[in-house]
């Protein structure tokens, strides 16, 4: 469903991403992981339209990004980590817009704006202004906006900011349920226990490379790691000792 | 580092910062060279009109004194205003607040910090508009070097006591209100007050206190000129010291009453604020609730731009909502009116039919230069609302460049949205100025022609060259037309403007000569010639306009 080819984001002389090769197909919910700055988000912009890649080729159903935007969009739904949204229109008006953005409206769109902001219990603000919205809340909207086209696959970062457990909650059962009706989802996070309790598969990204990708039993194999948890392999995989000398500084 | 100068120290390294990426050496040769061509003219025309007053014995200084305590008076209630808005920003919604109030920094600090925030952000225009004026005044009246010092001791305070009774009075208001609600309720008194004030000054017509069969006699006049607008505004103060400096005799009196009245003004600020602020920060975190019958909107709408695409009057309709639901934005419309009216106001008290003649050929010509004027407060409309279009998305492109929206139709929307209103507005105040001017038919339909593909015109280039220099960072619209960017369409449209205009003078001018003569105007190759010339350099600046923006759009990475 997503394949990336040779994918490569230059920023000046900054390579932000490096030639990643990376496939996930339906019926996936694959993990992105990396530390802050390996290039998790600027590949997700670039699989979103967003950024422009400087090398490469991403494939979106069959669609190529690049070559045919138009129709590889529609088959995309994308949650920023920030959630920006108009401030001046109501979470109904929001939906409406972006169905409006995928050529859709009407009364099925109607009924889909009340069944997710029923979903995600955002309908007794369904006609207050955005602004009066709070981030979680802004996130919900935002990821509604990413199913009320009905997508054939969500790419999305960071899902789990601002929500509350309970979203948090939901979101997993979301992801979950349409992963199992032939969607796929690749998602970049840093709480290793959702990617180790949700993904099939992971990569981990470290400075525009991908240094490992699998199950989480493949990922152990990789490493020799035997039975370490995720958090174990990300740090042994990106720098752990990093980490344990930041633990020590604290400790001082 | 001492506290004050540490909370400070972010805002003026940030400026700073910004100055130095943005600043190109082109760049600042434009500003720069705008910069002093306006204050050589402000210079000039003062310099003259003293040179004039300096001339009439007895009431020249008089004359001169008064000039100034207008100015000043004018200057002091545009500060009181800017400081009310510029204060609900800096007080109550700045980004470093939670910072500042959560930290163990002084109140009198965060005040201090603050107030001068809100003093630099209000006043740096009337600061630098103050000083061509009083070079002006310091050159003409052999002031010296010294006189600079002096200008500076005394306008320092009128600056200082607009912030802190602006500030206070936002203060009081956002106790009263939740501060997102003062903003809708400020930006509406603002805009009314300065509308109001404008539209005043000129329905009094001060251009008749120029002619002396006004006055019974010249006691009157003499009179008038000396009785001070209000002994206790600050600004008479100043004009009193400046004066007394420049003309004589010179006393210490307005200049100690001036630094005394801004210290107090400063303190008694100061105790307000450690009054009121903590509550009225407080309230200020409140969301101001607001629900909106959406449905109206899209019942209205919805059947209007029904034979547009589905994302096309999705996103017209959008536009339009956000727009109308922002008070900064709609309200900016009543000044619009004002304007309007105060346009056709003046080309009414035009003094072109007091003889027993209508004189056609000054008909004629008004006419067609007011196609330049009008042509410039479309550009300057433009700039106000077209311009930000594109600026103003920028922190929702991720939405509209995930999605599959074609950016030409993103374009092609935000074209419309600005490019209609407009040349609804450029015909009103087109034909209201033909008919009252009684312009020709010739005229009428010149002009009408004209100014249809000039706001076509107009409205691309705000689009493209919005598009060419975004301000994606900037949250208030207003400010987006202030820009560099915002300067060279404006510097573009007048070269646009002078161009077409030069061109139509040739078939403007065939005419005219025909009509003198009494004959028939001559339709030859030059005047069609000129109409195809005007009509494809408009066509190619919409074009190219759009095509500019398109491209650049197209390269935007978020």
């Amino acid at each position: 469903m997503i394949r990336l080819e040779r994918l490569t984001k230059t920023f000046g002389k900054f390579v932000a991403v490096n030639a990643i090769e990376l496939h996930v197909p339906r019926g996936e919910l694959f993990g992105f992981l990396g530390p802050n700055g390996a290039g998790k988000t600027t590949t997700l912009r670039m699989i979103a339209g967003i950024l422009r890649p400087t090398e490469g080729r991403i494939w979106l159903g069959g669609d190529d990004l690049i070559a045919d935007p138009m129709s590889a969009k529609r088959r995309l739904g994308f949650i920023p980590d920030r959630p920006f949204v108009y401030e001046k229109l109501t979470g109904a008006e929001f939906l409406r817009f972006v169905a409006g953005l995928f050529g859709q409206d009407g009364k099925v769109v109607e009924r889909r704006i009340d069944e997710l902001l029923d979903l995600f219990e955002l309908s007794v603000w369904k006609d207050e202004l955005v602004e009066a919205y709070s981030h979680g809340m802004r996130q919900k909207l935002i990821i509604s906006s990413a199913l009320i086209h009905k997508p054939e696959c969500i790419v999305v970062d960071e899902p789990m900011v601002g929500l509350d457990p309970r979203g948090a909650r939901l979101l997993k059962n979301i992801f979950r349920a349409f992963v199992e009706r032939g969607g796929t989802v690749l998602m970049s996070t840093h709480t290793l226990e959702v990617a180790q309790a949700m993904c099939d598969r992971i990569a981990i990204i470290q400075e525009g490379h991908i240094v490992a990708r699998g199950t989480i039993d493949e990922l152990r194999q990789q490493t020799a790691a035997g039975d370490a948890s995720l958090e174990e392999l990300f740090l042994k995989l990106t720098g752990g000792e990093a980490v344990r000398e930041l633990a020590a500084i604290l400790q001082d | 580092m001492h506290p004050l100068a540490l909370i400070i120290a972010p805002k003026w390294r940030t400026a700073l910062a910004r100055f130095r990426q943005g600043q190109t050496r082109g760049k600042a040769l434009i500003i720069g060279s705008v910069g002093l061509v306006f204050w050589l003219a402000v210079f000039g025309v003062l310099y003259r009109v003293l040179g004039y007053f300096r001339g009439v014995e007895e009431i020249g200084p008089l004359l001169a004194s008064k000039l100034l305590s207008l100015v000043l008076l004018s200057f002091l209630s545009i500060l009181l205003l800017s400081n009310v808005i510029t204060a609900l920003s800096s007080f109550f919604l700045a980004k470093d607040l939670d910072l500042m109030v959560s930290s163990p920094v002084d109140w009198l600090h965060v005040y201090l910090a603050k107030l001068g925030e809100t003093l630099v952000h209000s006043s740096w225009m009337v600061a630098l508009m103050a000083v061509p004026i009083f070079a002006a005044y310091g050159v003409r009246y052999d002031g010296g070097w010294f006189f600079g010092f002096v200008a500076i001791a005394v306008v320092l305070p009128i600056l200082i006591m607009p912030a802190v009774v602006g500030s206070a009075v936002t203060l009081i208001l956002v106790n009263a209100f939740p501060a997102r609600r003062t903003r809708d309720l400020l930006s509406v008194i603002a805009i009314v007050a300065a509308g109001g004030v404008v539209m005043l000054f000129r329905l009094i017509r001060p251009e008749r206190l120029a002619r002396p069969e006004g006055f019974q006699n010249l006691l009157d006049f003499i009179t008038v000129l000396r009785t001070p607008t209000s002994p206790f505004l600050p600004s008479e103060w100043t004009t009193d010291a400046v004066m007394g400096y420049l003309v004589g005799p010179f006393d210490w009196f307005p200049v100690i009453v001036l630094w005394s009245s801004a210290l107090a003004t400063g303190v008694l600020g100061a105790m307000l604020h450690y009054a009121l602020y903590p509550t009225g920060f407080t309230k200020a975190q409140e969301g101001a609730e607001r629900f909106v019958k959406g449905w109206i909107w899209q019942a209205l709408l919805g059947p209007v731009f029904s034979p547009l695409s589905v994302s096309k009057r999705e996103f017209v309709i959008k536009d339009l909502k956000l727009f109308f639901r922002d008070t900064t934005q709609w309200s900016q419309l009543i000044l619009l009116g004002v304007l309007v009216v105060i346009y056709l106001f003046n080309i009414r008290a035009l003094p072109l039919f007091t003889g027993e003649q209508v004189p056609f050929y000054l008909v004629t010509v008004v006419s067609f230069l007011n196609l330049g004027l009008a042509g410039f407060v479309l550009a300057a409309i433009a700039a106000r609302f077209v311009f930000p279009a594109i600026s103003l998305e920028g922190r929702q492109m991720w939405l509209l460049r995930s999605s599959p929206l074609d950016l030409r139709a993103l374009l092609w929307s935000k074209y419309w949205v600005g490019t209609v209103p407009l040349l609804v507005l450029a015909l009103l105040i087109t034909v209201f100025t033909n008919v009252i001017l009684k312009a020709s038919p010739f005229m009428m339909a010149v002009s009408v022609g004209t100014i249809v593909l000039l706001t076509v015109a107009i409205s691309a280039m705000a689009l493209g060259f919005g598009a060419l220099y975004p301000q994606f960072e900037t949250e208030n619209a207003a400010q987006i037309p202030t820009s560099f960017g915002g300067l060279v369409f404006m510097m573009t449209t007048i070269a646009l403007l002078a161009l077409v205009i030069v061109i139509e003078a040739v078939p403007v001018s065939t005419y005219l000569r025909a009509s003198f003569n009494g004959q028939p105007v001559p339709v030859d190759i030059w005047m069609i010639a000129a109409f195809v010339a005007v009509a494809v350099i408009c066509l190619s600046a919409t074009g190219l306009s759009l095509k500019v923006g398109l491209t650049k759009m197209e390269g935007f990475e978020f």
